[in-house]
């Protein structure tokens, strides 16, 4: 089967999933965000690059700070934007999602970044929008978050060089988490020697080790010489399924402290994706301290996401 | 109709019997030789057998005539050599009132195409609480009764069900999944799910349902049938239950036996099935399990989705697959794979089942009901949404070329469908 992302030439044609994307693609669009990073730093921060392209952010599932960022990507590179906030619109009156795109698609778009919260709906998008148009999935249920995955790959070799000699651990809620997911395929095909996930054994979902990660369920013995610390957001919702009994024992055991951060290496950083629960997953001084590169991924992402806009539709 | 076919290949399941030979009908049944036929059909390079029986086909009435209705539904089954079918009580509203059973069978014998087995519902309203009127429904013409893809998560309901059920000696069928286990799951529960980001079922969720099915048979001494098995485990169950002198029974649909997880490739919702697929270790055991008769049959447990079903996230997406026309092919392709004589290959959709179903018909006798098929196993076909007649053309095997093609079905001496 083909890889639905990328066109007959191997090009990049939708931004769906890290998974399947040859080191080569990743490599350009980490390259290009760079070359991005100086613009967001000038006075007049944009680029015509998608000047008279359209882009409409279509989020079917609340979301802030991803929405932000593209909307800021897409006006640098000079693009229309047309947020629609679905949840409360047309799903809510019977229209389905494809219905939806079409009509968004009549509009003439170039681009639909979109939020679902059903894994696999920007694939479906994907398979039936017109040659011209181009899909970036910004999260899709528990599957994939790419552009996420991108910006925490550009933020660690901004920080750590080289993926070649890296260990990285992922901290927290494996199973419902699409950032775990495009984090852990995009550090195996860039060659990070090491990925390991921490949980207790309710948030890891079966059969995680086939991506290629080492599993520990103690947090002290999995953070023992890691490179890099990536914690994840613990919805509260957890705590109904029985999968966790309180959001205090969650912290006690696999909360990242200062005292269990002192198991890495000396210069291990420390990443997030937000929003942060200060005093659930993640403690203050850690996230507020030295090693913490939770706000420089911020600013990152907004490069990252220009790079995967103008690589799949720049002029 | 008075029917002569000649120079045919005739399998009869029943018998194992397979060689050259002739076959007449008079009256609705197989007779012995006669001198004047009405018609004579020459079957010569192709295979006579006995009309296939399916235990599990949604014929979509009453209730979700958009998505199927009993014309383009009998008119497939036909079409795929099918010429007994059970349908499942998941209508709506459900078939837990003898007067919609009533209904239907009176609207399928008019149509007079393959004969209907209706199968009750085994609580009202499928709600899994209250038991159906069970003997006032058999007498309407139920042949068992199920819940079809409906829960009982009070398993107190399910022991009452099969006592009442045990004292008439009605057939219950049942789909093992544990509700709380398979709970918001859509996919396998292993790695594609995983990879895919897929709420998963574990197997585990079939084997736990299993074995509490299994125990309360052994102790209510119901008859009990265990539907669309999908997991290695469950068939190891299943041979020991009957090791054990357990009266149970078991079927697969025949979309386990060939596909597995794998092939959900990249969210593909015409392999969003109820059970789901599983690992392919499963699946090799169902098929395994199938040539060895720890599973008594195959069916296609038919399911016709409108596009408005599929064309939506994987997990959103209805679930079920056609399959009324792929049943022969399908079975025919696993065959062959088995390496297995074509008189077993054929039991499994025609002896075996009827044998579920305490039908006379699935042999070839005389005074047997003549519900025939008469098909090319060699001959291919491509599987298209255009070819299909059923209403649903929602199958993972669009596209794929498959071998087995029907070119003469006959229903109580009538030949109901010719290519």
């Amino acid at each position: 089967m083909r890889n639905p992302q990328l066109n007959a030439q191997g090009e990049l044609q939708h931004l769906l999933s890290i998974e399947g994307l040859p080191r080569e693609v990743l490599l350009q669009i980490l390259d290009t965000a760079e070359s991005f990073v100086g613009v967001t730093e000038r006075e007049v921060k944009k680029v015509p690059l998608l000047r008279g392209k359209s882009v409409f952010n279509l989020f079917f599932e609340p979301s802030t700070r991803t929405r932000t960022t593209f909307e800021i990507a897409a006006k640098r590179l000079s693009a229309d934007v047309i947020n629609l906030n679905i949840a409360a619109s047309s799903q809510t009156k019977g229209e389905s999602l494809l219905d939806t795109v079409a009509n968004l698609s009549a509009m003439q778009a170039d681009v639909f970044v979109v939020r679902h919260e059903a894994s696999g709906a920007p694939f479906l998008i994907a398979r039936h929008v017109k040659p011209h148009e181009h899909v970036i999935n910004a999260g899709d249920g528990r599957h994939a978050h790419p552009t996420q995955g991108l910006l925490d790959l550009y933020t660690i070799r901004h920080y750590k060089k080289d993926f070649g000699t890296l260990t990285v651990a992922i901290v927290g809620d494996i199973l419902h988490s699409r950032v775990a997911r495009s984090l852990i395929h995009g550090l195996t095909t860039l060659g990070a020697p090491e990925v390991r996930v921490i949980g207790p054994r309710t948030l890891l979902p079966r059969g995680v080790e086939a991506l290629g990660v080492r599993v520990f369920h103690d947090m002290r013995a999995g953070l023992k010489d890691v490179d890099v610390v990536v914690m994840l957001r613990l919805q509260n919702e957890r705590m109904r399924g029985a999968l966790l009994p309180s959001a205090q024992e969650f912290n006690k055991c696999y909360g990242l402290t200062a005292e269990k951060l002192a198991a890495a290496k000396r210069d291990a950083i420390v990443m997030h994706p937000g929003p942060m629960n200060r005093g659930v997953e993640i403690d203050s001084t850690v996230a507020d301290g030295p090693r913490s590169v939770i706000l420089p991924q911020v600013t990152y992402g907004i490069a990252v996401r220009m790079a995967v806009m103008s690589i799949v539709a720049g002029n | 109709m008075r029917i002569h076919i000649k120079n045919a290949r005739v399998v009869d399941p029943a018998t194992g019997r397979d060689a050259a030979g002739e076959l007449f009908i008079a009256e609705g049944r197989i007779a012995e030789s006669f001198a004047k036929a009405e018609r004579v059909i020459d079957a010569r390079g192709k295979v006579v057998a006995p009309g296939l029986v399916d235990l599990s086909v949604r014929l979509r009435e009453p209730g979700q005539e958009h998505k199927a209705t009993l014309e383009s539904e009998m008119e497939a089954a036909v079409a795929g050599g099918v010429t007994s079918l059970a349908c499942p009580p998941d209508t709506d509203p459900p078939l837990d009132e003898p007067g919609l059973v009533d209904m239907l069978r009176r609207r399928a014998k008019a149509l007079s195409r393959a004969r209907l087995y209706p199968i009750g519902a085994l609580t009202a309203k499928l709600q899994g609480s209250a038991l159906a009127e069970m003997a006032q429904l058999a007498e309407a013409g139920c042949v068992a009764f199920s819940q079809a893809n409906a829960p009982i998560t009070d398993t107190q309901v399910l022991w009452r069900a099969l006592q009442y059920a045990a004292t008439f000696g009605f057939a219950v069928w049942i789909r093992p999944e544990d509700p709380w286990l398979a709970k918001e799951g859509v996919a396998h529960d292993d790695e594609m799910a995983t990879r895919l980001g897929l709420p998963g079922i574990p197997a585990f969720a079939e084997t736990t349902a299993l074995a509490t099915l299994i125990e309360l048979a052994r102790h209510t001494g119901a008859r009990v049938h265990a539907c669309r098995l999908s997991t290695a485990g469950a068939v190891e169950l299943v041979r020991r239950a009957k090791a054990e002198g357990v009266a149970i029974s078991c079927d697969v649909a025949i979309h386990h036996v060939h596909l597995s997880d794998n092939d959900l490739g990249y969210f593909d919702s015409l392999c969003r099935l109820e059970p789901p697929l599983r690992s392919a270790r499963d699946r090799d055991a169902l098929a395994r399990g199938l040539a060895d008769g720890a599973v008594d049959c195959v069916c296609s447990d038919h399911t016709p989705v409108d596009e408005d079903g599929k064309h939506v996230p994987f997990a959103q997406a209805e679930p079920g697959a056609t399959g009324l026309e792929l049943l022969l092919p399908l079975t025919l392709k696993w065959g062959a794979a088995q390496k297995l004589p074509l008189a077993t290959i054929l039991a499994r959709i025609t002896s075996d089942p009827a044998r579920i179903l305490g039908l006379e018909s699935g042999r070839i006798a005389p005074g047997a009901p003549a519900d025939l098929v008469v098909f090319d196993p060699a001959a291919p076909f491509a599987v298209s949404a255009a070819t299909l007649k059923s209403q649903g053309k929602n199958t993972p095997f669009l596209g794929r070329e498959l071998s087995g093609r029907v070119a003469c079905t006959i229903v109580a001496g009538n030949v109901v469908y010719e290519a």
